[in-house]
């Protein structure tokens, strides 16, 4: 095998794994949109560090995380309907990204590789990031799970006994906005949502306890990488739009299956 | 009871305002280990909110809360939603709490839902939900239980079943019991003192002396009477406006 296809897998895997559990919380939580706004504030990011010259990773990172700091603290003061705030940055975040990249971009800024993916791209230090974040993410998941959950059920039951709920959501966003940079590379600033939500919302119907529905959405999540690198490979399809489609096609075939309540 | 003891809880002229609204007025509460307390009230008397306050969810603009170092409270709920898009059984709801399996078995056992351990949460009915709830209260092993209207959704026979199963765990745990009710008519067997709520305290003490106070008659004389009546044929919350709208007149 080319290894340009065993560092795209690798890549891919390493996004899908740690999107199964995060993905599963934003089913859980209904957070896409909360997605969709900070995986559009990458592109500022990406812009950030063409300007500044700085590592682009680096940029798209610390864009993430101060956009989800303060969506944290503007949902707190209640100052507007929370879906109306994530429609106003999402797109805002966007259309800057947009005209920031293409007044300091130079001509070798490929921006359809940040809207929609370059997962054939990868290189080895991008697998060796994205396997970086997606361990140290899955390893505090796994230290919060049950706080997690708890404050997923009922947020004042958890407040009430003695869980710290802003700390932990805090946590939670913090980590969506890690994960959103390093998925980047994989399926583009406009498709990442979808790695997260697909393969959580087509494990949700296969599966009766919260552990399995993450680990189940990790594994077709890992499908679908193989799956669009296959459509990629044979049919020259788009890598990180043929993954998306390939994670829909996994949850059309679920719907086959009753939803367990 | 326990007079020589202080009390869990303390609340001392408690005051919430929401932009130009008072939802209460310097409300006092006191509670006692090993006493039921009931809040009662009309719609929008700041029976939750009070509670909240206790809970220590809500700020209150003024007066003093007071609450014993430590305080354990189990704390149940007036509504819980589950989105239908997370799986999660009794057992795994009741886990979040971090007690073993045994204690959970045995806590479901004591609400009378053990059968129900591996339904999913959102398969159960009002009255199993109410109870699987008031299990999850109980696995703190609380010295202070907090119940926003725990009968909520529950027919009249398990009404009185569950007000009695309150009443029993009282008296076998010792713990402090915060109850939030519309009912004036069952709840008034199983309760050691009422608190008559409309923004302030109108009224509190003995069931018996509180329902011929003046204040609780002005507040709740028609309802009071109408109770009966309404209990017979209510099936779901139907009650919560019917009691409302003859308090209205009165």
């Amino acid at each position: 095998m080319p290894e340009f296809i065993v560092l795209a897998l690798l890549a891919g895997f390493g996004v899908a794994i740690v999107a199964g559990p995060l993905g599963s919380f934003a089913v859980w939580r209904r957070m896409a949109y909360f997605g969709d706004t900070l995986a559009h504030s990458a592109l500022l990011g990406v812009a950030f560090g063409l300007l500044l010259s700085i590592n682009l990773n680096l940029a798209v990172v610390l864009v993430c995380l101060s956009l989800a700091l303060i969506l944290v603290v503007l949902q707190q003061n209640r100052v507007i309907a929370t879906d109306t705030l994530l429609g106003i940055l999402s797109h805002s975040t966007l259309a800057l990204g947009l005209v920031c990249v293409s007044v300091f971009g130079d001509q070798r800024v490929d921006l359809m590789a940040y809207l929609f993916g370059d997962l054939l791209a990868a290189t080895r230090a991008d697998v060796i990031t994205i396997f970086v974040v997606s361990a140290f993410v899955l390893l505090v998941l796994l230290k919060l799970w049950r706080p997690l959950l708890a404050i997923t059920v009922h947020e004042e039951l958890a407040r009430v006994e003695g869980i710290p709920v802003t700390a932990v959501r805090t946590t939670l966003m913090l980590l969506m906005a890690l994960v959103i940079a390093i998925a980047m590379k994989v399926v583009g600033v406009l498709l990442i949502t979808a790695l997260l939500i697909v393969p959580a919302a087509a494990s949700r119907r296969l599966t009766h306890t919260p552990e399995h529905m993450a680990m189940l959405a990790s594994v077709l999540g890992c499908l679908s990488v193989i799956g669009g690198m296959l459509a990629s490979f044979y049919w020259d399809t788009p890598a990180g739009p043929s993954v998306v489609l390939s994670a829909s096609s996994l949850f059309l075939l679920t719907l086959l299956r009753k939803q367990p309540i | 009871m326990n007079k020589h003891k202080p009390p869990l809880l303390k609340a001392s002229r408690i005051s919430v305002t929401r932009g130009d609204r008072e939802i209460l007025k310097g409300a006092d509460l006191t509670l006692n280990s090993g006493e039921i307390v009931t809040l009662i009230g009309p719609n929008g008397a700041g029976k939750t909110t009070l509670v909240r306050v206790v809970l220590g969810l809500m700020e209150a603009s003024s007066g003093e809360l007071e609450r014993q170092a430590n305080l354990r409270i189990g704390y149940m709920p007036q509504k819980l939603h589950i989105e239908p898009s997370l799986p999660l059984s009794v057992d795994r709801f009741l886990s979040l709490t971090g007690c073993k399996t045994e204690e959970i078995i045995a806590n479901l056992g004591l609400t009378g839902v053990e059968h129900l351990r591996f339904s999913p949460m959102q398969a159960l009915s009002g009255g199993e939900t109410q109870r699987v709830l008031l299990a999850r209260a109980l696995l703190r092993d609380p010295q202070l239980l907090v119940l926003d209207e725990p009968v909520q959704g529950v027919d009249i026979a398990g009404q009185a079943a569950l007000y009695q199963l309150i009443s029993r765990i009282r008296d076998e745990r010792h713990c402090g019991v915060l109850m939030v009710s519309h009912d004036l008519h069952l709840v008034m067997a199983s309760t050691d003192t009422v608190v008559c709520l409309n923004q302030h305290v109108c009224c509190h003490g003995h069931p018996e002396k509180v329902t011929a106070d003046p204040a609780y008659l002005e507040l709740f004389g028609q309802a009071a009477n109408a109770s009966v009546a309404v209990y017979t044929h209510h099936h779901d919350h139907s009650h919560d406006s019917a009691c409302e709208s003859g308090e209205q007149h009165a």
